[in-house]
């Protein structure tokens, strides 16, 4: 099959590891169908408010739950741990397991229940409920900052792979996806991004799935894996996930298990799976209480196998392609010229011939959409609900909010292009995105937890606390950009890297938001009883599941799923 | 989800996944009877693992998803309830 090139010549712009085929461009074509088919599908069932910015509450807990991860299956999951696995090695899979695994769990069974009783249509909705409009509105401009930051890096990232793979134009590549995103939102609302979701979740895996098996065959399994990484970089331990984490020194990441039980496991993915609205957003829009505190369950079930195709394809490349091939940001030149973010799709384009290859750009190109679909969708919400109905006019009809959050997805994606080319200019992805996590999530946790499990807690300790938390975090992270030898005492160890500094500083400013919620919350003067009914655990009531069988509870399937990230941890130790 | 006369998003996949093995699958076979010029640019870029070429993947993965799609399509069917 000769490479088809004609209309689409003027994507080919620059030079390119791989030409696609006809094959190949009809799989993608027929993607962009599909998810604009079912956009302009949905528009139809897309008439109220609750239907536009939470699906009508009405989705099961398999499309919520699966929704809710392909919302989080953006190109930093497919493409920036794949590369942080070649560089790191194994110890990226703690993002996905102690990083990802018992936040989410947490949130299905204390949380949700909280989420869901109050009938809060966001996060900063909830904190509006718990804690006032101060706290509401601190939290939905920070979250709109953030997500349209997010999304902007998702655009990045996805042009990036489309140059590096296939020479296109990154303007034309970034134009295109965010048209569509733009398209299929802003038709169908979060009910199209929530089912185009649940079909990029599908292609993804479809589509990466392959590079793992045929790489597991190509190093002999995974013991002939292991061996070729031993081989190949003599003396580093790539592939224990505990044993080397004793010192900062013995691992590539410079990282403490610390950091990593208490900055990433306790904070950083605390924050992020439980108060996200990004996430919790497909969450609250299941059906009823016991689907939504199942699709979380559903979520971690699979997100504890997103390692098989994201961090696997990076620990094969280190087995496969010549030693140090692959280079950081900073050195890539004429002698280097690809990076350890490109990991994947240089893997990709090593296994796959016609027609895979397609699939499996179609894959990355499902993630980069359904991480900014879902940024998308969530900044309508927030900015209809949260900030322009709370603040500019409080009492339009229904039929005005719609169609104001039809023009914020428009707007919000504008914003993101934006930031896409603003994040051009930055060395790294992921320790840029690990910065923004500590910035507004790891305070948020800290203030919503102790709003939901202490009644004692107040508006002022709330709002001052998630503020002390943001600033501080700020201000920790300006100081070791002015003066890296601060490091020291942010991360407890001047051998600690970036990506510990970052774990620190998030433990940090969560520990000041709680320290200055409870300290103000003392001197101040609290909600009544009344007023926190459905809000507050000891305040409200949660309906009981003694009804159920024991296979039907949320809770029965948390253990379960619990057990077996245990026994990942006791197998890759 | 499901309202009263609304497609369910399985059948979307299923049809999906139906026409990329039957695009995958024929691609599969087209370049198992004469190699493209594809596995040249392959070579060419450093990139490949001569092993791939005995393994006829296209074939097999596109055959999978045939039975995948099929199933979702037929099982999610308009008109066929959930």
């Amino acid at each position: 099959m000769q490479p088809f090139t004609a209309p689409f010549a003027f994507l080919q712009a620059g030079t390119r590891l791989l030409s696609l085929s006809s094959v190949d461009l009809a799989i993608i074509v027929l993607y962009f169908i599909a998810v604009l088919g079912i956009g302009f599908y949905l528009k139809r069932y897309t008439k109220t408010g609750e239907d536009f910015f939470l699906a009508g509450r009405e989705m099961t807990a398999w499309v919520a739950g699966l929704s809710f991860l392909a919302a989080n299956l953006g190109s930093l999951e497919l493409m920036g741990w794949a590369g942080a696995a070649y560089q790191y090695g194994i110890l990226a899979a703690h993002w996905y397991w102690i990083g990802a695994i018992p936040a989410m769990l947490f949130l299905a069974i204390v949380m949700i229940p909280f989420y869901y009783i109050s009938k809060t249509h966001s996060v900063p909705g909830y904190l509006k409920l718990r804690f006032g409009e101060p706290a509401r509105a601190f939290s939905a401009i920070s979250f709109g900052f953030m997500t349209v930051l997010m999304s902007g890096i998702n655009m990045y990232a996805m042009a990036l792979v489309l140059k590096v793979v296939l020479g296109w134009d990154i303007s034309v590549s970034i134009w295109v996806s965010s048209i569509t995103v733009a398209l299929y939102v802003g038709l169908g609302g979060l009910l199209s991004a929530i089912f185009n979701e649940v079909l990029q979740f599908v292609l993804i895996w479809l589509g990466a799935l392959l590079v793992s098996i045929i790489g597991l065959v190509e190093a002999g399994g995974w013991n002939g894996m292991v061996a070729r990484i031993h081989a190949n970089y003599p003396g580093q331990d790539y592939t224990h996930m505990w044993r080397t984490l004793g010192s900062f020194t013995a691992n590539p990441m410079g990282i403490h298990w610390v950091g990593i039980v208490f900055g990433l496991g306790a904070v950083i993915s605390m924050g992020y799976w439980t108060t996200d609205f990004l996430v919790v957003q497909r969450v609250i829009s299941a059906k009823d209480l016991r689907s939504a505190k199942l699709a979380p369950i559903i979520g971690a079930a699979f997100k504890m196998c997103v390692p098989f195709i994201v961090i696997l394809p990076g620990l094969l490349g280190l087995a496969v392609l010549p030693k140090g091939w692959l280079v950081g940001e900073n050195a890539v030149n004429a002698l280097h010229p690809h990076s350890y973010n490109e990991v994947l799709p240089i893997m990709l384009a090593r296994y796959c011939g016609p027609g895979l290859l397609g699939l499996g750009i179609t894959a990355l190109i499902a993630g980069f959409m359904s991480g900014m679909a879902g940024n998308v969708s969530a900044f309508a919400t927030v900015w209809t609900y949260d900030i322009y109905r709370a603040m500019f006019r409080k009492n339009a009809s229904d039929a005005h909010y719609v169609s104001v959050g039809r023009w914020c997805t428009i707007l919000g994606v504008l914003v993101s292009i934006g930031t896409a080319y603003l994040v051009m200019s930055f060395k790294s992805i992921m320790d840029y995105v690990q910065a923004l996590f500590s910035f507004f999530i790891a305070p948020l946790f800290s203030t919503v937890l102790l709003g939901m499990l202490w009644k004692r807690t107040t508006p002022a300790g709330g709002f001052w606390g998630l503020f002390a938390g943001t600033v501080s975090s700020i201000g920790m992270w300006a100081w070791v950009k002015l003066d890296p030898s601060a490091i020291r005492y942010i991360a407890l160890s001047p051998s600690a890297k970036d990506m510990a500094e970052n774990m620190f500083r998030a433990l940090w400013s969560g520990i000041i938001c709680a320290v200055v919620t409870v300290v103000v919350s003392l001197v101040t003067k609290p909600k009544t009883d009344q007023e926190l009914v459905g809000l507050v655990y000891g305040c409200t009531e949660i309906p009981s599941e003694g009804h159920l069988k024991l296979h039907q509870r949320p809770i029965f399937w948390a253990g379960v799923v619990a057990g077996v990230f245990v026994i990942l941890q006791i197998i890759f130790w | 989800m499901q309202r009263p006369g609304m497609i369910s998003i399985w059948f979307f996949i299923g049809a999906l996944l139906l026409a990329y093995g039957v695009l995958i699958c024929g691609a599969g076979i087209v370049e198992a009877i004469s190699p493209s010029a594809a596995a040249a640019a392959r070579a060419e870029a450093n990139l490949h693992w001569d092993g791939v070429d005995n393994l006829h993947v296209a074939i097999w993965w596109g055959g999978l998803l045939i039975i995948l799609g099929a199933i979702y399509t037929i099982k999610f069917a308009p008109g066929k309830g959930k």
